[in-house]
């Protein structure tokens, strides 16, 4: 689908938000529920960032690392990709405690989430790395360049295009997470929509508004990440142009 | 080293390369003086681009040594006796070589332009507008100095083998390698890269070796043919003996299914 008939969803998604919100007392419920949406937001984007940092560490030292972080890599991807997540964030915010390391609950969300997600990524990074011919790697040699060099400015550049598709799913999947939060203290949208639904039990409007600000959020990451591959695309035409 | 003077340019001594048990080349010894022209033929599977890509040090060798501009550049010298090279040696001697390749390898996120300032800058430090008016310069050479801003999926194949020349040249080797460079092209585009290597030869001080199998290439342009077979040179000398009086069997097999496929 393109970008037009995504941005036409998303259009949609806002509007029946605010006719939802108009009838009845609907109203009463939006501030509490953008407040948590914002936080939703907030977590997301932090732990995204974190995810693509620590994907891409954990990806270059498991290619090119010496041996004792190559084995740190395997290390972390497997134990992150192989544990629940909503264990990981219990353990960092209720056990970690006990060894005397107390953390803020955003930053225990961050941490949780960013790295979970950072293991699946490690293998998008690696696998868009690896995607890249072998020819332009013979180039940067025959140009004398340093293989740091080769990365940053050829390899990771041609890699980055591959890797988009599958890390807007992730995002997303990152985004979802979130709702596991409510679970460590924190007001995200999915803890903000159980509250009011306790005082309220207008179930009906609250969670069809919380499900539509998701929709919104991650119809939002979809179409960023659909421009995002259409603009470094351009020139290069997939498939051609080795 | 004293013989500055008559020291060739490249020199493989002894060189062998395996891969596991098959023994690509064997104990091969070549010498390519500075300025010379070298076309390498031979069928498929004789070690021809396996010559190329050691010296590129793309593949690294079994056995022997291989000379650059008359210093080991596989091999450095400590306390008198040769052993591996580190990777900072390898890379200096290394700047003196520039390939191009049969599938052209440019890089496909950056224009015309862009592919031949990427090296000069980041290797050599060039400042931005210095490697811009080489890259023109090299681009004009090639006759794309109109087509600098076209990205490599824009061009044609022989445009991007062109512009591939001026990639490889604007880190000013004393060594050029052309690994088939006209095989992946549709005939009628051979002849613009054949003329640019052509003015090349006869503009610049350049050493050349290429691989090939353009017959009337190799035999109006290089200095010397070598014909590879099994890993080994098995006949080597002026490209209009070699045609046609080519001495040993194997060479005029190979001459006459080749001269017959065309």
């Amino acid at each position: 689908m393109g970008i037009p008939s995504l941005a036409a969803m998303l259009a949609t998604a806002l509007i029946a938000i605010a006719v939802l919100a108009a009838s009845g007392d609907n109203a009463i419920f939006m501030p509490g529920l953008l407040e948590g949406a914002w936080l939703t937001v907030r977590i997301a984007v932090v732990g995204c960032g974190l995810a693509v940092i620590t994907a891409t560490a954990a990806a270059l030292c498991r290619l090119y690392g010496p041996a004792p972080l190559r084995w740190l890599a395997v290390t972390y991807v497997e134990f992150f990709r192989g544990t629940s997540a909503l264990v990981q964030l219990f353990w960092l915010f209720f056990v970690l405690p006990d060894f005397g390391i107390f953390m803020e609950p955003f930053t225990v969300a961050v941490l949780g989430l960013g790295l979970n997600v950072g293991a699946y990524g490690a293998e998008v990074v690696r696998g868009g790395i690896q995607g890249v011919q072998r020819g332009q790697w013979e180039a940067t040699t025959a140009l004398n360049m340093t293989r740091w060099q080769a990365l940053r400015r050829i390899i990771l550049p041609q890699a980055f295009v591959a890797m988009i598709p599958p890390w807007g799913n992730l995002f997303i999947e990152l985004l979802k997470s979130t709702a596991l939060v409510s679970l460590i203290t924190m007001s995200d949208l999915t803890f903000k929509a159980r509250t009011l639904n306790d005082f309220s039990m207008q179930t009906i409007p609250i969670f069809t508004l919380a499900l539509l600000m998701y929709l919104v959020l991650s119809l939002t990451i979809t179409i960023g990440m659909r421009w995002l591959e259409r603009k470094s695309l351009r020139g290069m035409v997939r498939g051609r142009g080795r | 080293m004293t013989e500055t003077v008559d020291r060739p340019m490249v020199r493989f001594e002894g060189v062998t390369k395996r891969y596991g048990s098959l023994t690509v080349l064997d104990s091969l010894n070549l010498d390519i003086g500075r300025g010379e022209k070298v076309a390498i033929i031979g069928p498929s599977g004789s070690g021809k681009t396996t010559v190329l890509r050691m010296l590129m040090t793309l593949e690294r060798i079994d056995g022997g040594v291989i000379w650059v501009d008359g210093e080991p550049m596989t091999h450095m010298q400590k306390n008198g006796k040769l052993v591996p090279a580190e990777a900072k040696h390898l890379r200096r001697v290394r700047s003196k070589i520039g390939m191009v390749f049969q599938h052209f390898n440019l890089f496909p996120h950056m224009t015309a332009l862009g592919n031949c300032i990427e090296a000069p800058m980041t290797v050599l430090g060039l400042p931005r507008r210095e490697a811009e008016e080489r890259a023109a310069d090299l681009l004009n050479l090639v006759g794309l100095g109109e087509k600098k801003g076209h990205y490599p999926a824009q061009l044609s194949g022989g445009q991007q083998q062109r512009v591939a020349i001026a990639r490889a040249l604007a880190m000013r080797p004393k060594i050029m390698l052309f690994d088939e460079v006209t095989s992946a092209l549709d005939p009628e585009l051979c002849g613009e890269v054949l003329q640019v290597i052509r003015k090349l030869g006869s503009e610049h001080d350049l050493t050349m070796l290429m691989v090939t199998h353009q017959m009337g290439f190799a035999k109006e342009f290089a200095d010397r043919v070598c014909f590879f077979y099994q890993g080994k040179i098995c006949e080597q000398g002026e490209p209009r003996e070699l045609f046609t009086a080519p001495k040993n069997e194997r060479t005029q097999q190979f001459l006459r299914a080749v001269l017959e496929a065309v």
